[in-house]
Parts: structure tokens; sequence; C-alpha cells
């Protein structure tokens, strides 16, 4: 990386675990972070159509090169399988094509980053269930986990949470009894900020490992199946 | 653009990550992972479970196919990747892979049809194609007979199967006789130890059928008879002979597909016929195809097995036809389409 020639390097973002479609690109100096641009789009069915259109028009928008790039981070979720992989995807491509290293962000822990207190974080994980973790002034108290929002429920009246950011939060604000507020979706700045130190560092690159939570839908046949039906 | 262009071509629309490529009508590489052992317990392929394992393989198959080669991305003159048909989840994987290959590399991209890809992939072999060309197209998700004109504009569909495609039926007939997933090649195996005794049925070969289905194919009625006569057998407290009931099959299937694509060069009149997709790699059906095609004048081009199963070179190869063609790239924002049509041959 050209990190001792210049005075700060440039990092492209990107977070397809939510219905948001976001990419971002941002500088990292040795005192901070500045984003440059971002571009979001909210369909939760385009991730594979419209990731790649927005990068291009990013670097368009910027005037900067994509040779200029140094790294890449990437929310690895959790969220919804298929979205979720094309962020992924892009990264490794990206990575693999201009040699500069990818770095794993949670999405969660973006959203939840800018909060204070005792919040909740949850975006939908689609079957009625939310992908979510609790946080304390901006920093995350559980691991990551997927339930359903009934069944959440009293764990948050038991930590008198009442407070909750993400859509999933949104969603289902009634049943988990949170009142919601800004961010829905992980903003770009903060994915910047979670991956900045490790820019900064120069640290190794990371293969990029989705956090799915569920097992593959998939029965095994107990027995031989009748072809005859 | 080069006359023989260099081609990077990535195909993920099943459970196979292929990543090919080839300069012109040369095969350089053709890197593959297959995550078809980690669906053989299920009997069939589990669409989760195959994007799974396409975002995991993506890069470093993409990595062998470059070093088998021997060229880096700098020297690629495009990217190629099946945007359909296929599993959308899993083409999925491939085609945002693809563009972010190509915008990291600022190279052009080609959204690709698979069919298309299927029919291409033979210049590899027997360098450009002979155009009109039918194209028998015979794999675990199809089984068409097209009329191919201008590879590079889009393919006539003449026929297709009404139910089962024909791999489909080689899989399901596998797992009635218990071999295991896939069954093409266990079956293609099995038939060569046996002797094709028992005369199952021909579907749409009738007279009746020849208004309204002379191109079209039907397996599920085969299928049917199989499974009842192994029944049968069974109830009867009889040995099954397997290897008698794969070649009778199988040579029921291979009759009617290489009838109906012969059939069909007499009526345009056209004396090429490309065969491809995973069941061209059948044996005897490329025995039988040479040997009827000789007596009617007509010649047969078939891939070596290998191309003829998903691979990435065969995505490559239509790539190249195209680039070299001068067709337009994609757009960045196409679509990965589960149900492209076999008209659309770039998108
Ligand atoms: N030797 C063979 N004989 C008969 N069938 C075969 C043979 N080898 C493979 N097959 C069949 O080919 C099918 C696989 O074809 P292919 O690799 O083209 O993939 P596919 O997923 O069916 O792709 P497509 O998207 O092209 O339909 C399987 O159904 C398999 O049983």
């Amino acid at each position: 990386m050209r990190w001792f020639r210049l005075k700060h390097v440039l990092l492209l973002v990107l977070d397809t675990a939510t219905p948001a479609i976001t990419a971002g690109l941002a500088e990292v100096s040795v005192d901070g972070e500045h984003l440059l641009a971002e571009r979001v789009t909210i369909n939760a069915r385009a991730h594979g159509e419209l990731l790649a259109a927005q990068i291009q028009d990013l670097f368009a928008s910027t005037g900067k090169s994509v040779t200029g790039l140094s790294a890449i981070a990437a929310g690895v979720g959790p969220g919804p399988y298929t979205g979720l992989r094309a962020g992924l995807v892009t990264a490794a491509t990206f990575s693999l094509a201009l040699d500069i290293p990818t770095y794993g962000v949670g999405t969660l822990d973006a959203l939840g980053a800018a909060t204070s207190g005792d919040v909740l974080v949850a975006t939908d994980a689609r079957r009625r269930e939310v992908y979510w973790g609790l946080y304390r002034d901006g920093s995350p108290r559980t691991p990551a986990g997927v339930e359903k929002p009934a069944d959440l429920a009293p764990l948050l009246v038991a930590e008198g949470i009442a407070a909750g950011v993400g859509e999933g939060a949104q969603r289902y604000a009634d049943v988990l009894g949170v009142s919601v507020s800004d961010p829905l979706y992980p903003p770009a700045l903060q994915l910047a900020r979670l991956a900045a130190d490790r820019v900064r560092r120069q640290a190794p690159s990371e293969q990029l490992t989705p956090l799915y939570l569920r097992k593959p839908d998939a029965v095994e046949p107990s027995t031989r199946k009748p072809v005859l039906t | 653009m080069p006359e023989e262009p260099l081609v990077l071509g990535i195909e993920t629309s099943c459970d196979e990550t292929g990543v090919g490529i080839v300069r012109g009508h040369t095969l350089l590489a053709d890197a593959l992972a297959s995550s078809v052992d980690e669906h053989a317990r299920f009997g069939g392929v589990v669409p989760e479970v195959a994007s799974r394992a396409h975002l995991e393989a993506m890069v470093p198959t993409i990595r062998r196919a470059l070093s088998d080669a021997g060229v880096t991305l700098h020297d690629v003159d495009a990217i190629a990747v099946t945007a359909g048909p296929g599993l959308a989840g899993a083409l999925l994987v491939g085609v945002a892979g693809a563009k972010g290959l190509a915008l990291a590399a600022e190279k052009p991209i080609y959204g690709v049809n698979h069919l298309a890809a299927h029919v291409a992939v033979d210049t590899l072999e027997h360098g450009p194609i002979t155009e009109p060309a039918i194209a028998l197209l015979v794999s675990g998700g199809h089984s068409s007979l097209l009329r191919v004109d201008d590879l590079t504009k889009g393919v006539e569909p003449m026929g297709a199967t009404i139910d089962d495609a024909a791999g489909e039926a080689f899989d399901k007939v596998a797992r009635l006789l218990g071999m295991p997933f896939p069954g093409g090649p266990v079956i293609d195996r099995a038939a060569r130890e046996g002797v094709a005794t028992i005369g199952f049925p021909r579907g749409l070969t009738a007279t009746r059928d020849f208004a309204e289905h002379r191109f079209n194919f039907s397996f599920s009625g085969l299928k049917t008879a199989v499974a009842r006569w192994v029944e049968s057998r069974e109830a009867a407290g009889e040995p099954l002979p397997i290897n008698d009931v794969a070649a009778s099959f199988q040579e029921a299937v291979c009759d009617v597909l290489t009838m109906k694509a012969l059939d069909a060069c007499r009526y345009t009149g056209i004396n090429t016929l490309i065969i491809g997709g995973g069941v061209a790699a059948n044996s005897r059906l490329r025995a039988m195809a040479e040997e009827r095609a000789a007596k009617h004048g007509i010649t047969v081009r078939v891939p070596r097995p290998k191309l003829c199963t998903d691979n990435g070179a065969m995505v490559a190869a239509l790539g190249s036809h195209l680039v070299a063609a001068g067709a337009p790239p994609s757009r960045m924002d196409f679509p990965a389409d589960s149900a492209l049509g076999v008209g659309t041959i770039a998108v």
C-alpha cells in the first residue's frame, strides 16, 4: 500500500446484508475517516443488478480511479443469503483483480456503532425472524443471533431495553416493545470506521465469511423416493 | 478487438463453479469446482448449498484458471458470465463476481446464455461453427432442438421436452435402481455391462404425435415404465437385471434423441448437428448419433465429455465468439435471469 507516500488512502465499503444496497468511497488518514460519496438503494431483490452499477457510479462521480483503491471493507452480515453473497463476492473479486486486502465488518456493528446507552440492533431475517444483537454505547454485548421477535421480547424486558435501531426493529417494534430511531440500514461511514484501524495498520487481508446463522434448507430423503406418484 | 479475443468465462448456473479461459477457439484453461458431493445425499441439487459453495469457490477457481492459462487479468480482453437460465441464487454469485472482476480490471463484460454456451463450446473442439446448424441440447435441466443460423444473434427453438429433461430422466431412473446421483455417468457405465433387452416406450414418436410434437420430447412416461417394470419384478421376488434395465432405458432415450435430431436436420435441409449439454457425454448417444448421421450424410459435432457438462470454458467460448463478432458488451446493471430464453444470446 502507498501509505507512506500519501496522506490518506482510498477505501471502498460495501454492505448488502439488508434490503439496502450500500456502496461508499472513503478516505482513511492517520487521524480519521472521511466519506467521499455513497450510493444506497433500498431494494431487497436487486443486489446482483445494482451493486456493481453503484460502484461504477461512485468512481465516475468522484473522479477517482479503481486502481487508486487501497482496501475494501464489506459487511459480512448476518443477512439474507442471496443479497449478502452479492456484496461478498464483489469484494472478493475486486480484491483479486487489484491485489488489495479485504476486511470483514459486522453489519449489526455498523448499525449500532453510533448509538448510546442500551440498544437492540435488529435487521429483517425474513421468515418472520430478525437478526439481532444487544449494544451498549455502540459496542456489541452479545454475539449476533437469529430469533422470532416474540421469543426475543422477554429478554429485552429483562434487560430493560426500550430503544432499537435497524429495519428489523422497526418492522417488529410492537412485538419487541422498543421505540425505533435511525439508522435503519448500515451507514457507509460506520462501515468505513469499523475497518479503518485495519486499513491504517495495513492488516493482512481477511477471508470474507458470510454470517448466515442458519443451515441451508434441505431435507435428506429418508428412504428411496417412490417415482410412481 | 483482436481477431482471437482472450476471454475469461464464469459459470455458476447450477452446482459447478467453472472458470474457463480461451483465446479465440483455443482452450487455455478450464478450472472447475463442484459441490456435487454435497448434494448427493439429497438425491438432487440443493440450491442454497450450491450458492454457498459458489461463493467459497469463486476466487480460488479464478486464480487456478489464470495460473493454468499462464495469463493475468490484465491480458484478458473481456469477461463473460452465465446470466441465465439456471438457479437464481447460484447465477447471482457468478454475475456479481464477474461484474466485480470486470469493474476492477476495467474490462468489458458479457452476460451470456448458458444454453447457447453449450453450443458454442464445440468451437473449442472443432473450430468455427458451420451455420446454419441444428443443435440438440440435452442436460439435467433442458432437452431442446434448436436451429442455429447465427450464434451471435439468437437461436430458434424447434422443440423441447414437455415434461422431464433427458438428464433428469437419467437421474430419476438411477435413483429408482438404487444408484447414486448424478445418474447419467453410472447408468452409462452399467449399460455397458448389460444388453438392451427390454422394449421401453419411445415418447412422442407415435403417428398421432407427429403434427403437434414432431420435435418435442417426453421422458416422464419412460421413467414411469421403468418404475413399473422394476416394481413388478420386485413384487414377484425376482432378481433385478440392473445392467439390462440401464441399457434398455438408455437405448430408449438415445433412440428418441437421435431420431428427432436427424429428423430436424432433414426437415430443414441442414446437414450439421451439434450435440451439447451433460447428456451429450453419454457414450451410447455419441455412438448412435454418429452412426445414424453418417447414413444421411450429416456431420455430427460433439465436444469431448468434459466440455459437455457445465463448465466455464463454454461461457468463455461464447464470449470470445461475441467479442470477435463485435457484439456490444452488457451494461453493469444487467440482472441474473433464471428463465432467460434461447432467443437471447447476450443480455
Ligand atoms: N454419461 C452420461 N450419460 C447420460 N447422462 C449424463 C452423463 N453424464 C452426465 N449426464 C447427465 O447430465 C446432467 C448434467 O448436465 P449438465 O452438466 O449440463 O448440468 P445441468 O445442471 O443439467 O445444466 P443445464 O443448466 O445445462 O441444464 C445430469 O442430469 C447427468 O445425469
